[in-house]
């Protein structure tokens, strides 16, 4: 049976419409997103153009590229650890806990040993990721065995892990005190990661194990069984089932996974910055996480540009303070931009997919050739 | 263009049928009609006025109600909840609301029960809640898309009646379908519509089934069966003693198969016939591994797949057509290559080892696209905005691509236009020639008579009886359905055989016959 011509067949690809639309999602929140900052700011009393060139000035420096670039390695790690779980659309919440549990856990052992660094540091990483893993892994099976819902249990176990660590925080347990701070005992110097050369500040080295999670994000889910499984999970749990993927180990392998990959969201700062776990430690780099893991749609590069974008916006924020701009605007400006990406996308979602019911119906109206060939099918 | 040059007159009181090929453009029209749509030119008057319906909030004020064909119901709400939901404003959400759910479910003998929830309620209850909904919004003009696609035939008996008492009541009914005999015996006058035109409008009485296929798909159809059998005495699937325990939804576990047995050999369909909701559905998600029976034996070639996992089932050559391809077969957000990979994504030309082949996987579906003649504008458009019909051909071309030892198609062509249809129907007798086994369930008795070699009849969890496809009508087949008649059918003729009486030699097909081997004992009834 032959068909007409330039359809289906024949060496396509690129499809013109096809890179429209998918520019047109982030363009159209950009503007938007940029248009409402500025009547908030205008609101406000300030004149919002020269608020985004005193961001645009000060984020441009140097010394505040590297700023920013430090600050979005963990923001990255966070967000795809929770990518994971929204590619199979679990709600991974418990990110915070998962990674600060993680590198306690982490700087409890690699305080406590003393090897040379190719073991060492090894070491600390893998105990993070374990660390990270099981914390995110009871999650996992409490939804498969029991039925509780895995944003319930991951909350619940965020708080847990804050107490944990608040319990074995202290003098005479896990941790020394150092002015009004405990923390656990300094890294030995081995156990730390190198950094990049870079002026005036040094980038931390840790940027590879982001790279590398980045990387391994792209291959495994794109391009490895296991990846369409988990997709397939993600987008129908029906059709999974019957098409041969365990639902129950899958959501368990990736509750694990993405705890594993949280547990590294804590590295950068312990070995590249703090050397120890103390009450300083960062919190909250999780649900950073899920605003970035949203920005950047779950792609590898896009959460790559969200976590640049978050740390531009922190940096350049407390310039804003100098200039007497008020201190929460940035926190607006971050709403105001997932707000948007998330709208821009299912709108132009949306959009696309009535254009190519569109252009399906067309496609029947326009082959009369159709009739007769179905005839010919059948006879 | 989904739609050109639509002419069509419905009057009042009277039940107008809508027919055409699944993207003939049907749900283009009524969308138009409900609002949904503009249409880019055309009027459409309502009681000889003209109106201009902008959203179904217009429709709806005009007294246009639109029953979809997908339901749109609150599972966790009462009947009463769903039915005021939206139109709290008419006659508020306690007692006027109920006096009025009452007052228009005895008008037209609707049998509404306002405090059931409708999580309890089955398909047809549920679609009298959708048609009790848009009358108590006030509509006289009903327009139903698809309303028979999700009912079995007694219910779809049971909603004619309904559409009739509300012609009575003078109300008008646009009734979407493409099943011709029921159009038939419901409508007053029949629209068809064929490429997003109508073709021409009929009486019930001027027209046949035949004629109005033919106006449909716009050629001569081919005739419908050519029986000459293929059945080898090689068993390919072999079931024995498999018994399965559910709870239903009052919490209430009763079994759902009871001793089922059979065995498919190379070259046969076994048609499974038998009332919706009898252990049909449990069968074929036994068979396929999704549900694990109690006991019992699952056997494909000789090898024992009672507790392998669907992916390994379906490694050793078991394709699956489900019965709600949306939601069992198809990813409806992903690209269509990527719903090839799916459910085969262990199998070349899918992937490569533990990696996935894109390319492969691209290629075989233009393949697919091609031989299945998939109408599609290309493979990375998503499968939900194929019509029906085209993912079904999708989805049957995927399942027989990887030479299958045994195809479990359940309810290949529910809701397939008969273009479709008749494809998918010679795709089956083609692969049957080659040697496959079919465990066929449908609930289209002319389809299992006219594919089936061997037909069983399954009643509350039991294969209660069996007959010949080709010695037996639907309505004989029917009354087995429903418990009247049980062990060997038999054409009518004189003396009906008792249960379990063994088939008469000779009498109709003896070649049927010989091809019963003693594997079949096991289905007799128990």
């Amino acid at each position: 049976m032959t068909r007409p011509a330039g359809r289906g067949s024949g060496p396509r690809r690129i499809d013109p419409q096809a890179v429209v639309q998918a520019l047109a999602a982030p363009l159209l929140a950009i503007v938007a997103a940029l248009a409402i900052t500025s009547l908030v700011i205008g609101a406000t009393g300030k004149d919002p153009f020269h608020a985004f060139q005193v961001m645009l000035d000060f984020g441009s420096k140097s010394d505040s590229q590297i700023w920013i670039v430090n600050k979005a390695i963990p923001y990255y790690l966070s967000a795809v650890a929770v990518a994971v779980g929204f590619r199979m659309n679990l709600f991974n919440i418990g990110v915070d806990g998962q990674y600060r549990i993680a590198a306690f856990a982490a700087a409890v052992v690699g305080g406590a040993v003393s090897l040379p660094g190719f073991l060492a540091l090894p070491l600390v990483l893998l105990t993070a990721m374990v660390v990270g893993a099981v914390w995110a892994g009871i999650a996992g099976v409490l939804r498969t065995t029991r039925g509780v819902s895995e944003v319930i249990t991951t909350i619940m176990l965020n708080s847990i892990a804050g107490s944990l660590i608040g319990y074995f925080l202290q003098e005479g347990r896990l941790a020394e005190k150092e002015g009004n701070l405990f923390h656990t005992p300094y890294l030995p110097e081995a156990t730390r990661f190198f950094t990049l050369p870079t002026d005036p500040d040094p980038i931390y080295g840790t940027i590879l194990i982001a790279l590398v999670i980045g990387v391994a994000y792209w291959f495994v889910l794109g391009r490895t069984r296991f990846g369409f499984d988990l997709r397939a999970v993600g987008r129908s749990e029906s059709a999974a089932t019957a098409s041969g993927v365990s639902v129950r180990r899958m959501i368990v392998t990736s509750m694990v996974l993405s705890g594993a990959v949280a547990g590294l969201v804590g590295m950068p700062t312990l070995l590249n910055e703090s050397f120890n776990y103390g009450t300083d430690f960062p919190a909250g780099i999780g649900f950073t996480g899920i605003a970035i893991a949203l920005l950047g749609r779950n792609h590898p590069i896009g959460m790559a540009l969200g976590a640049l974008l978050w740390g531009f916006l922190e940096r350049t924020g407390t310039q804003l303070e100098f200039e007497g701009y008020a201190q929460e605007i940035v926190g607006v400006m971050q709403g105001v931009i997932v707000l948007c990406v998330v709208i821009a996308y299912e709108v132009v979602r949306r959009y696309g997919l009535r254009r190519q019911q569109r252009e399906v119906g067309a496609e029947l109206a326009a082959s009369p050739g159709a009739g007769g060939e179905k005839a010919e099918v059948s006879a | 263009m989904a739609n050109h040059d639509i002419g069509i007159t419905v009057r009042r009181g009277t039940v107008h049928a809508l027919v055409g090929e699944n993207g003939a453009g049907k749900s283009t029209l009524m969308k138009i009609l409900y609002g949904m749509q503009k249409p880019d030119e055309g009027t459409i008057a309502l009681d000889g006025e003209e109106v201009s319906l902008h959203t179904p909030a217009d429709a709806i004020a005009r007294g246009i109600g639109m029953v979809h064909q997908h339901f749109m119901l609150a599972d966790n709400l009462t009947v009463l909840e769903n039915t005021v939901l939206g139109a709290e404003r008419l006659h508020g959400i306690a007692g006027r609301a109920r006096a009025r759910i009452q007052e228009i479910s005895e008008k037209y003998g609707l049998g509404i029960r306002v405090d059931t929830l409708v999580e309890d309620l089955g398909v047809a209850d549920r679609q009298r809640v959708e048609i009790l909904k848009v009358l108590y919004r006030g509509a006289r003009t009903l327009i139903l898309d698809e309303p028979t696609a999700v009912l079995v035939p007694q219910e779809v008996d049971a909603l004619f009646d309904n559409l009739r008492e509300l012609k009575a009541e003078g109300l008008t009914v646009l009734f979407i379908s493409h099943k011709l005999g029921e159009v038939m015996s419901v409508a007053d006058e029949i629209t068809v519509i064929r490429r997003g035109t109508t073709v021409e409008t009929l009486t019930p009485e001027r027209t046949s089934p035949r004629q109005l296929a033919e106006l449909m798909v716009g050629s001569e159809l081919p005739s419908p069966e050519t029986r000459e059998s293929t059945v080898t005495d090689v068993p390919v699937l072999r079931v024995d003693g498999l018994r399965l325990a559910a709870t239903d939804g009052d919490g209430v576990a009763r079994t759902v198969l009871d001793g089922v047995s059979f065995t498919i050999h190379r070259g046969e369909v076994l048609g499974i016939a038998g009332v919706e909701g009898n252990g049909q559905a449990e069968l074929v998600e036994a068979v396929i591994g999704i549900r694990e029976p109690e006991s019992g034996a699952v056997e494909l070639d000789g090898t024992d797949l009672a507790h392998a996992s669907t992916r390994t089932r379906r490694e050793q050559g078991i394709g699956y057509i489900p019965e709600d391809r949306q939601r069992h077969a198809l990813l409806l957000e992903a690209p269509l290559w990527e719903n090839r990979i799916l459910g085969h994504v262990t199998e070349a030309p899918n992937s490569r080892g533990r990696l996935l082949d894109p390319r492969g996987a691209r290629r075989d579906t233009e393949r697919i696209v091609e031989e299945y003649d998939v109408r599609t504008p290309g493979i990375d458009v998503p499968a939900a905005s194929l019509s029906g019909g085209n993912q079904q051909k999708l989805i049957v071309g995927r399942e027989m691509s990887h030479e299958p030892k045994l195809l479990i198609a359940a309810h290949p062509t529910r809701g397939v236009d008969v273009g479709a249809q008749a494809q998918i129907w010679d795709q089956i007798r083609q692969a049957r020639r080659e040697g496959l086994a079919v465990l066929l369930v449908s609930a289209d008795l002319d389809e299992l008579i006219g594919l089936s070699d061997t037909l069983r009849v399954m009643y509350r969890g039991a294969l209660v009886a069996d007959a010949d496809p080709a010695a037996i009508t639907p309505e004989e087949l029917g009354s087995a359905m429903t418990g009247a008649a049980s062990g060997h059918l038999v054409h009518e003729d004189d003396e009906p055989p008792g249960p379990g009486a063994p088939p008469l030699p000779g009498q109709r097909s003896p070649q049927a016959d010989e091809e019963r081997g003693p594997d079949d004992e096991g289905g007799e009834a128990r």
